[in-house]
């Protein structure tokens, strides 16, 4: 019942794509002109034509997703063709081109096309891909509440510390704080949350605790070893406390970096448009100076 | 002796107030009675600012008062200004305890002592504004309430709720927000609230957020003066007394059943439902002579009404016979009727002729006519089709309607003077099952689903009659079609109704049974236990029927039907069924060949657990109450939000539906948008109607919304919200080349709130927009599509 849009109405647009970049290739095979191939021949003329006239009706695409109330076919249908015949602009511009680059307009249109292309190819990949990673990850809850529920776990964990003491609660404070979900570009596509570190080491910590019985000394995680310190020698009541807070603070950690690969994932399916959408821009503005500029120098 | 007026008003709403106001511009002795300071303590109470609508809009107003749609307070002032203008006498402060007939007149004792002596009294004291008080001493200071608007008000406040029902939790967890709240609970838990309640009040007691007194009553309020905080309670808790000083007290101890009074001045009530309202003549008086009921007591909850009543009440006490307001409206509704002399004549042979109407009073018939429609099809005309998704009522006063029973073979039966039909969709909510054919002469009563509802509700004979010719019909059109009705009294009469809630288990696998249930109202789901575990099977809609097996041989019941929300079935007999059986062998032979598809079916779903398990998990969402439901592939679903955008955009820029909330099995995501139930929750309690269903299924709001809420709060889903009108936006093509924002499926009120009345909105299924729902059409990778639970069983097949 659900209908991708890569098999929309029976791969439709794949059939019409295939079909046109089996003709170009054919004929530019077929067609012998009297100087190397090139996009001054009738054939580059024509496939030039077609390319362009693909260009402007691939970025109309942008208008078709905002109009709303349109209805020249599916949205569906839309980004079916628009995915298939975008894809067929790699054989039909780089027959166009006769294979003639250079330090010239011309190439940079060429190359700004293809930026576009293939960032639209990942845009496909991060669509197929992601999806269902998210839906795994997150696991019938919504961001938001696993948001809630860290605050709330941030709270308990406050007052859990509270009762044992100020160098913990001092410790558990700067890890709240410490805690940064999302943010720039680069946090949010390399998961980065700041609550990880502060449990792992100090689970590890306390492993090492056991086994040794002896106290590390690193310099950087004065507060994990105040708290291992105070395990170490602290009385049944106390201890079963940190335990406590060491649950929470797991708890909270595993959440936390849920939220994080969440964020992540959501940014792989967003972070592509942001370089397909300018360049189609940029794509345009040197499409038409290519074709100005090959008519006035005609 | 003290003075006696000819007229006692008791209440100052709508109503009374209209009526006061009328026998001051009259010149005729009366008195307004009021126990607040203000007039119309319901209207008063509103929020600040709230828009009041002037619905019905085709009723003229007849009062000496202004009544035009606006914010409260103009509504407020021009009903002041009216009553100071002509001279109306009101005592304030005047709570009426009682109204006692001594012979000709009335006497109307006054908490306090007072008497008030009277020849008529128009009671007209509402349904609302009764709140139960604390009864304690200081229960009226300024800062003990009985109601909160918005709890966004108070902010830095140390208030306390009394109550633990679900208004006062609401009012405590939402003022602890910002807020000092404690709670004071008479009992030593909050087991009458609803579970969601009980559970929020619980976790905001947990967490501190709310202070709480357990087992705790109201010694007295005191108001301090010159101290910090204006008040101070003292509690008796189970440690002794205490004392707490606080800015605000909000009590939320329910309403009083006006019932008790009303009875109490010897006003008989139809019958014990809570809902029923006292018998009134056409001139609304009640069973004691001389005492008059108006307004929403009378059962007319609507403002214009009911100052229409006031104003025609004291018309009729005076003894003018004055037209009704709505005379004009169903003399042009009864114009179309052959034969029409005056509105009276067109009632009394409605009555006559239609046996379905004749136990209802002529003031009923009046109302049911001024939403009923009067149509004179020629012959020949369809009035419905089947598979239409109308559900409105048809009685026959006159000629003929054909109903196609069979589409095949084009056999029609006919149905004469007397007779109704469209029952089937008003009680299933589900498309029409058959076409209606006018014949000769037809004359009809189109009468609207929730008109003839509260018709059905509220007279009993009513209900009835429809119950049984339903049986009947059903009988016959499912089973039975050659066989003329009076062979199948012996099925019809021992047939009964049953009423299951959801989860309800009508029967089990390997019980055995020996009768059929046809389902009329709901839906229920089929499973088996396989390796002991529950598998779904299938899902049964209404107008279906499960257990035949039984009847055909073997009879051990091969499943478990059980009910997926609250629905009722026909329950038929067996040895009666067996009895029609051998009478019509052909249909022996068609029950076999349904069985046989359907255990097909079921073996093909037994081979794939997983779809059974969407089912259960869809049915679980409420999609056995749907008509058509909005669903999201998660593995498709790249979470763009189009969809949401896209619905704002063809929707005045409020979005219907909420992608991301909503619950996941595997990859089906059930967002929060509406289902169009069968039954729509929405449209139970809505003041100006205005709620349909349109001919294909969209249960859509139509522009005469008032703004109240009801169906918000209805709405099991939490489908429906209320949205100011959003401003418009600039074009597509000045938002790219000029920056003119917001852009295409951005907020339409950037960061100023939008202002203005708010009105419900809820998905209407893009009906009125040409290609279908705009959230599917405007989805990018075919994650939303739209399904009927019809085809729940091979949706699920396809998943699996």
């Amino acid at each position: 019942m659900h209908d991708s849009f890569l098999t929309f109405r029976g791969f439709r647009y794949l059939s019409f794509a295939g079909l046109l970049m089996l003709g170009s290739v054919v004929a530019y095979f077929w067609h012998s002109p009297v100087t190397a191939p090139n996009g001054g021949t009738w054939l580059g003329y024509t496939l030039g034509t077609i390319g362009a006239v693909l260009i402007i009706w691939l970025t109309l695409f942008g208008y078709r997703k905002r109009t709303y109330n349109n209805r020249v076919g599916t949205l569906r249908g839309w980004l079916s063709a628009h995915v298939y015949l975008g894809g067929s602009l790699i054989i039909i511009a780089t027959l166009h081109t006769g294979f003639q680059f250079g330090m010239n307009i011309h190439t940079v249109a060429y190359v700004l096309m293809m930026i576009v292309v293939l960032s639209g190819f990942f845009g496909v990949y991060a669509y197929l891909r992601y999806p269902t990673l998210m839906t795994r990850n997150r696991a019938s809850t919504s961001r938001e509440s696993m948001l809630e529920e860290i605050a709330e776990l941030d709270e308990e964990c406050i007052k859990v510390a509270d009762r044992i003491d100020s160098k913990v609660h001092q410790m558990v404070l700067r890890s709240i704080e410490r805690t940064r979900l999302g943010g720039g570009v680069f946090s949010q596509l390399f998961a980065h949350d700041g609550a990880k570190d502060a449990v792992e080491k100090t689970k590890e910590m306390l492993d090492k605790v056991k086994e040794t019985n002896e106290r590390p000394q690193t310099a950087e995680m004065p507060t994990m070893f105040a708290m291992v310190d105070f395990l170490s020698g602290a009385g049944g009541q106390e201890s079963e406390k940190l335990r406590q807070l060491l649950d929470l603070l797991s708890r909270k950690k595993s959440l936390a970096s849920k939220v994080a690969k969440d964020v992540q994932q959501q940014a792989m399916m967003d972070i592509w448009l942001y370089f397909h959408v300018p360049i189609t821009f940029a794509l345009l503005g040197a499409l038409t100076a290519h074709i100005v500029s090959v008519f006035f120098y005609w | 002796m003290a003075e006696v007026f000819e007229i006692a008003v008791v209440g100052s709403g709508p109503a009374g107030l209209s009526a006061a106001a009328r026998a001051a511009e009259a010149g005729v002795s009366h008195v307004l009675l009021e126990t607040e300071l203000h007039l119309s303590n319901t209207i008063y109470r509103y929020q600040k600012g709230k828009h009041v609508m002037a619905e019905p809009d085709i009723l003229p107003l007849r009062s000496p008062l202004d009544f035009v749609a606006g914010p409260r307070e103009a509504v407020l002032g021009a009903w002041d200004k009216g009553i100071a203008h002509h001279k109306t006498n009101v005592y304030h402060q005047n709570e009426v305890i009682a109204i006692e007939k001594q012979s000709d007149q009335f006497k109307l004792t006054v908490k306090g002592g007072g008497e008030i002596h009277a020849k008529s009294v128009v009671l007209s004291i509402g349904l609302q504004g009764n709140f139960r008080k604390l009864g304690t001493p200081g229960e009226d200071l300024p800062f003990v309430q009985y109601t909160l608007d918005d709890p966004d008000e108070y902010a830095d406040e140390t208030i306390m709720v009394i109550g633990a029902g679900d208004a006062a939790i609401e009012n405590a967890v939402s003022l602890a927000k910002q807020n000092r709240v404690i709670i004071v609970n008479r009992r030593d838990e909050f087991a009458r609230a609803k579970d969601a309640n009980e559970a929020a009040i619980l976790k905001a007691i947990e967490d501190g957020k709310v202070e709480v007194f357990y087992n705790t009553t109201i010694e007295r309020v005191d108001a301090v003066e010159g101290a910090e905080k204006p008040g101070k309670i003292v509690l008796n808790t189970p440690d002794g007394q205490a004392e707490v000083e606080l800015d605000r007290i909000i009590a939320r101890l329910g309403a009083i059943p006006p019932r008790r009074f009303v009875e109490s001045c010897g006003i008989v009530f139809p019958n014990d439902d809570p809902a029923s309202v006292p018998e009134i003549t056409p001139k609304y008086e009640s069973n004691v002579e001389g005492l008059y009921i108006i307004g929403a007591l009378a059962g007319y909850p609507l403002i214009k009404q009911a100052m229409n009543q006031g104003y025609e009440v004291v018309e009729f006490i005076k003894g003018n016979d004055v037209e009704p307001a709505d005379e004009p409206l169903l003399r042009s509704k009864f114009q179309e009727m052959p034969g029409f002399t005056t509105v009276h004549d067109a009632l009394v042979k409605v009555q006559n002729n239609v046996r379905l109407l004749a136990p209802i009073t002529e003031l009923q018939l009046r109302e049911f006519m001024l939403d009923s429609d009067v149509r004179t099809p020629v012959p020949g005309e369809k009035i419905f089709s089947i598979n239409d998704y109308t559900n409105t009522f048809f009685s026959i006063v006159e000629g003929q309607v054909n109903i196609v029973v069979d589409e095949e073979t084009g056999r029609t039966i006919s149905l004469g003077a007397g007779e109704f039909f469209g029952e089937m969709s008003l009680i299933s909510g589900r498309r029409r099952s058959a076409t209606a054919i006018a014949g000769q002469g037809a004359v009809l009563i189109e009468t609207p689903r929730r008109t003839m509802n509260k018709l059905i509700n509220s007279v009993d004979a009513v209900k009835r009659v429809i119950d049984e010719a339903f049986i009947m019909r059903v009988i016959q059109s499912r089973f039975a079609p050659d066989t003329p009705a009076n062979k199948l009294q012996d099925i019809v009469a021992a047939a009964t109704i049953q009423n299951y809630r959801a989860g309800d288990v009508l029967f089990e696998e390997g019980e055995s049974g020996d009768c059929i249930h046809l389902v009329r109202v709901g839906s229920l789901t089929i499973s088996r236990t396989i390796g002991g575990r529950e598998v779904v099977l299938s899902y049964v809609p209404a107008g279906n029927y499960v257990g035949e097996m039984a009847l055909l041989g073997d009879n051990t019941r091969s499943a478990t039907a059980k009910a997926a929300i609250a629905t009722e079935t026909i329950q038929l007999d067996g040895e009666a069924f067996k009895q029609l059986l051998l009478r019509e062998p052909e249909l022996r032979l068609r029950l076999q060949a349904e069985y046989r598809q359907r255990a097909a079916a079921n073996l093909s779903m037994e081979a794939q657990p997983e779809g059974g398990d969407v089912i259960s998990f869809l049915v679980a969402q409420g999609v056995g109450e749907a008509t058509d439901i909005l669903l999201i592939d998660e593995a498709l679903c790249v979470r763009c939000d189009n969809c949401e955008k896209a619905c704002a955009e063809t929707h005045n820029g409020t979005s219907r539906l909420n992608r991301e909330a909503g619950p996941t099995y595997a990859t089906v995501h059930v967002p929060t948008s509406c289902r169009h139930c069968e039954h729509p929750h929405c449209m139970k309690d809505c003041p100006p109607d205005a709620i349909h269903r349109a001919p294909n299924g969209e249960v859509f709001i139509a522009d005469n919304c008032i703004g109240c809420g009801n169906c918000q709060r209805n709405c099991p889903y939490g489908v429906i919200h209320m949205s100011a009108q959003m401003p418009k936006k600039p074009g597509i093509l000045q938002w790219l080349m000029f920056g003119r924002g917001p852009g295409p499926g951005q907020d339409p009120a950037g960061k100023k709130k939008a202002k203005g009345e708010k009105k419900a909105v809820k998905c209407d299924m893009c009906k009125g927009i040409k290609g279908g729902p705009a959230c599917v059409r405007s989805c990018p990778t075919g994650a939303a599509i739209r399904i009927s639970p019809e085809e729940l069983s091979s949706y699920a097949q396809s998943l699996s």
